[in-house]
């Protein structure tokens, strides 16, 4: 008989971030990840934890950072237009170099735009999420399992590192169900709190968790010396999965829930006869831009696969650096593509390749 | 299923497999009584993407009529409910109605209907999974039952124990669900209708004293 449970993406972060000691939640509804605001308010209390239905996503953003500056693990969750909203507070939490994890089940904007899922958060995720030269970690997972997974990763990594991490998933993700087993998830080491504001009782000096520095050359001097744990980050933590790239004429690039379906249509695009492979990000940021790299020697051309106008595809882009041209298929609106029409967009660039 | 009952409320934890247990209740009912009327409801106002909405062309084909909420799968977020739902409930109709509810407490939007329910008569299956994290012990599960009559002003007259790990699903895990269902029915004094299974995963499964339903997955499939 399995260990496993079945759960939908939201529960399986949920269940997760508690498996790994975080006992601290503050958020406020949107829908589609509502179900973990759900889950932790059921749970938490019963594990000697606290969830917190704050007033706003602006309020939640603040506890999660004064939660993470007492040295708890801590986590926060909204969708797309609630991250906006927390994005102040986020730069914050990246100035202090506070861990936390935040999670975006994204769905379809701009503005309100719709509760169905998307993928269009990648740019605000990877680059411009609050102000100021900063760095989230960014997993992405693609099943209920990695949603699981990826969260205990991302404590881990953002104690490591000292950085706010996120995981960027989707509407269709969070809602779906898929067997998870939490008896597997891999643990790293991770240092003590030492910098942690949580009372010296007399007996060492007072810690102090601040983004304000009144001297502009300390100030540069502590975002340097940040951006040389952003370089170690960068070395050591890219992460994808390469799936038939080895012989592949066109080498598919996509993340999170729209990676499945291009497996299906790249499975049947073998089925003709077509090479086709995928690179799949599981890190964002750092974005896995040797893995393409080296794909690129042999690739005659790229496609990436996004529930948006095509963002990922500048990373893409510039990891490819003129290699192959990098070419685009995808769907907004909280449309999500089938295997059918990537299949089409694959059967394209063969013709186009073999003309 | 009781046939003097009309009215058919299906209900349980998130994510229990309701939607799958009422689309086949009702399909097996009208390929049991083909006469008959049959409706489909989906008054789930808190599952904003998986949901019986998903299968109204393939009830139609099978002559159920399907009864949804105007903004089923749309960008609309508010918790909407079909306007149509009032005829099923009405005195002079002769339509065998399932109603697929949402999830836990969202049970509520039958509260207003309760009295209108109670008077045509009705059964409410509570469906449970032992693979569903709650409620995989039989007295959570026993006081979720609880809070949805709470929440519905009706009350549970069985079990149905769908219990599934998805596409991983395997006939011992079950088989290995059984104790629990006749834990949960005992916890809740309720009868255990059956146990349901996706036939195409397991096939044919059998045990001593144990009635099982064989059903076909209608969860919408994306990749």
């Amino acid at each position: 008989m399995s260990d496993k449970v079945l759960m939908k993406g939201t529960e399986a972060i949920a269940q997760a971030a508690i498996e790994c000691g975080c006992k601290y939640y503050f958020g406020y509804p949107i829908t589609p990840q509502t179900e973990l605001s759900e889950y932790m308010a059921k749970k938490l209390p019963k594990v000697g934890g606290l969830c917190l239905q704050a007033e706003s996503e602006v309020a939640a953003i603040n506890m999660t950072l004064g939660a993470a500056a007492a040295g708890t693990r801590v986590i926060t969750s909204s969708s797309s237009p609630g991250i906006s909203l927390k994005s102040e507070g986020i730069s914050y939490m990246a100035g202090c170099d506070l861990p936390c994890v935040i999670v975006n089940v994204q769905r379809g904007g701009p503005g309100l735009g719709g509760i169905q899922p998307s993928q269009q958060d990648y740019y605000q995720a990877t680059r411009g999420v609050g102000h100021g030269d900063l760095r989230l970690l960014v997993l992405a997972p693609s099943s209920v399992q990695e949603m699981a997974t990826m969260t205990v990763e991302a404590f881990d990594l953002a104690d490591i590192y000292r950085i706010p991490a996120m995981i960027l998933c989707d509407g269709a993700l969070g809602q779906m169900m898929e067997p998870v087993d939490f008896n597997s998830i891999p643990r790293r080491e991770t240092p003590e709190k030492d910098w942690a504001a949580c009372g010296h009782k007399g007996e060492r000096k007072k810690n102090i968790v601040n983004s304000l520095y009144i001297d502009p050359q300390v100030l540069e001097d502590v975002v340097d010396e940040r951006y040389k744990r952003y370089d170690i980050i960068e070395e050591n933590e890219a992460r994808c999965e390469e799936y038939l790239t080895e012989d592949a004429d066109i080498v598919l690039v996509s993340f999170g829930i729209t990676a499945r379906i291009c497996k299906t249509a790249i499975k049947a695009a073998r089925e003709a006869g077509i090479k086709v492979g995928l690179i799949r990000p599981i890190t964002l940021w750092p974005f896995p831009k040797k893995n393409i790299a080296a794909v690129a020697d042999n690739a005659k051309a790229f496609l990436s696969v996004e529930m948006s106008k095509g963002q990922m595809i500048d990373d893409v882009r510039l990891a490819v650096n003129g290699k192959a041209p990098v070419h685009f298929y995808g769907r907004t609106g909280g449309m999500i593509p089938t295997p059918e029409a990537v299949l089409e967009e694959i059967k394209k660039l063969h013709a186009e390749i073999n003309a | 299923m009781q046939k003097s009952k009309r009215i058919k409320i299906i209900c349980g934890h998130y994510g229990s497999g309701k939607t799958n247990v009422a689309v086949n209740l009702a399909l097996l009912y009208k390929k049991r009584y083909p006469s008959a009327k049959v409706a489909l409801a989906d008054v789930d106002t808190v599952n904003p993407y998986f949901r019986a909405a998903d299968n109204a062309k393939e009830l139609e084909s099978a002559g159920i009529h399907p009864i949804l909420p105007e903004f089923a799968n749309t960008n609309v977020d508010i918790p909407s409910l079909p306007a149509e739902l009032y005829s099923i409930f009405s005195p002079d109709s002769d339509t065998v109605s399932f109603i697929d509810v949402g999830g836990d407490d969202g049970a509520a939007a039958l509260g207003m209907y309760s009295d209108l329910i109670k008077e045509c008569g009705y059964e409410m299956i509570y469906v449970v999974s032992k693979y569903r994290p709650l409620i995989s012990d039989p007295s959570a599960a026993a006081d979720l039952m609880h809070i949805i009559e709470e929440a519905s002003h009706l009350k549970c007259t069985s079990v149905v124990n769908n219990s599934s790990i998805g596409a991983e699903t395997t006939k011992e895990d079950i088989l290995a669900s059984l104790e629990y269902a006749h834990k949960v029915s005992e916890e809740c004094s309720l009868p255990l209708l059956f146990t349901s299974y996706y036939k195409d995963l397991i096939g044919e499964i059998r045990a001593e004293g144990e009635r099982f339903f064989p059903m076909k997955n209608v969860t919408k499939q994306i990749f």
